[in-house]
């Protein structure tokens, strides 16, 4: 076996597919893929007007561009340039009909996000309850060694 | 910023819970989110020693962490720095600091994993006070338990 081969052996890692839940195929392309949505996503929610107008879209199924901006002391191609940045972002999409454009929320980055998190939750609480059970059973054990 | 916390109550003294925490044989007793076995675990507990722990889950996959203790305040206080062996999970640094205090039925402790944003982080210096209300929000309804 040549080293290339042993190299292709040894690499693939199943155990990304997990924590990334991405599909399988180039794992490495779709992680760098991935990390870069994620990135965008975090970025987009930095700004709170950014955030004000998510929860705009919200509370609404959509709206046009200057609903959106209305409840902002902004003018409107500063929100004009935020709603490009959330576009980006993936976050919501913009149709043109006629002169109005209609904005909706696209939840799906959002999830993303929020898996992402959720995994170090998941590792976490599941890790303490361990570590309280252990704890608790050390506790248990008759005294002597510590104070 | 990007972070999670986590509150928990044991019955037991914060020293013991420490020791837990800080000592390979503690932690080759609990590290994993699952019942699954802990394959490695080395702990130096003092500034600028450093731990790495691999364990393995009951799907089978095989996760390595390791960093270094930035702060340790026997039994009070531990802060490190934390990241994914190989960068695959998520190849940024994070940091991992846990709190204890001694209540009456025995230690409340308080976790929390920040700095997960760390690039984005780098590139938007100031703006991530509360950035992610949102996403917090919705674990801080299922943090203590």
């Amino acid at each position: 076996m040549s080293s290339d081969e042993l190299f292709r052996n040894t690499v693939p890692k199943p155990n990304l597919t997990r924590l990334t839940t991405r599909r399988e195929a180039p794992i490495l392309s779709d992680m760098v893929n991935y990390q870069q949505r994620l990135d965008r996503t975090f970025a987009a929610l930095v700004d709170p007007t950014r955030r004000a107008i998510l929860a705009q879209l919200e509370r609404k199924s959509s709206a046009s561009v200057g609903e959106l901006a209305q409840p902002f002391a902004i003018k409107l191609p500063a929100v004009l340039k935020h709603l490009s940045v959330l576009a980006d972002a993936g976050l919501i999409t913009r149709t043109k009909s006629g002169r109005t454009v209609t904005v909706r929320l696209r939840p799906q980055p959002m999830r993303e996000a929020m898996a992402w998190l959720s995994r170090y939750e998941r590792f976490w609480a599941g890790s303490l309850d361990r570590l309280a059970a252990y704890a608790e059973r050390k506790e248990a054990e008759p005294r002597g060694k510590e104070k | 910023m990007t972070s999670l916390t986590l509150v928990r109550r044991i019955k037991a003294r914060p020293s013991i819970v420490f020791d837990a925490i800080t000592t390979a044989e503690g932690i080759a007793q609990w590290w994993g989110p699952d019942a699954g076995p802990v394959l490695i675990a080395e702990a130096d507990p003092r500034k600028g020693g450093r731990y790495r722990v691999r364990f393995r889950m009951l799907d089978g996959t095989e996760h390595e962490c390791s960093g270094e203790y930035l702060d340790v305040v026997r039994p009070e206080r531990v802060v490190m720095s934390w990241r994914w062996q190989g960068g695959q999970e998520d190849p940024n640094e994070s940091r991992v600091e846990i709190a204890l205090k001694a209540v009456p039925e025995g230690t409340e402790i308080t976790f929390t994993h920040s700095h997960l944003d760390e690039e984005t982080r780098r590139s938007h210096e100031e703006g991530w006070t509360g950035a992610l209300d949102k996403l917090e929000a919705r674990f801080a309804g299922g943090e203590a338990a």
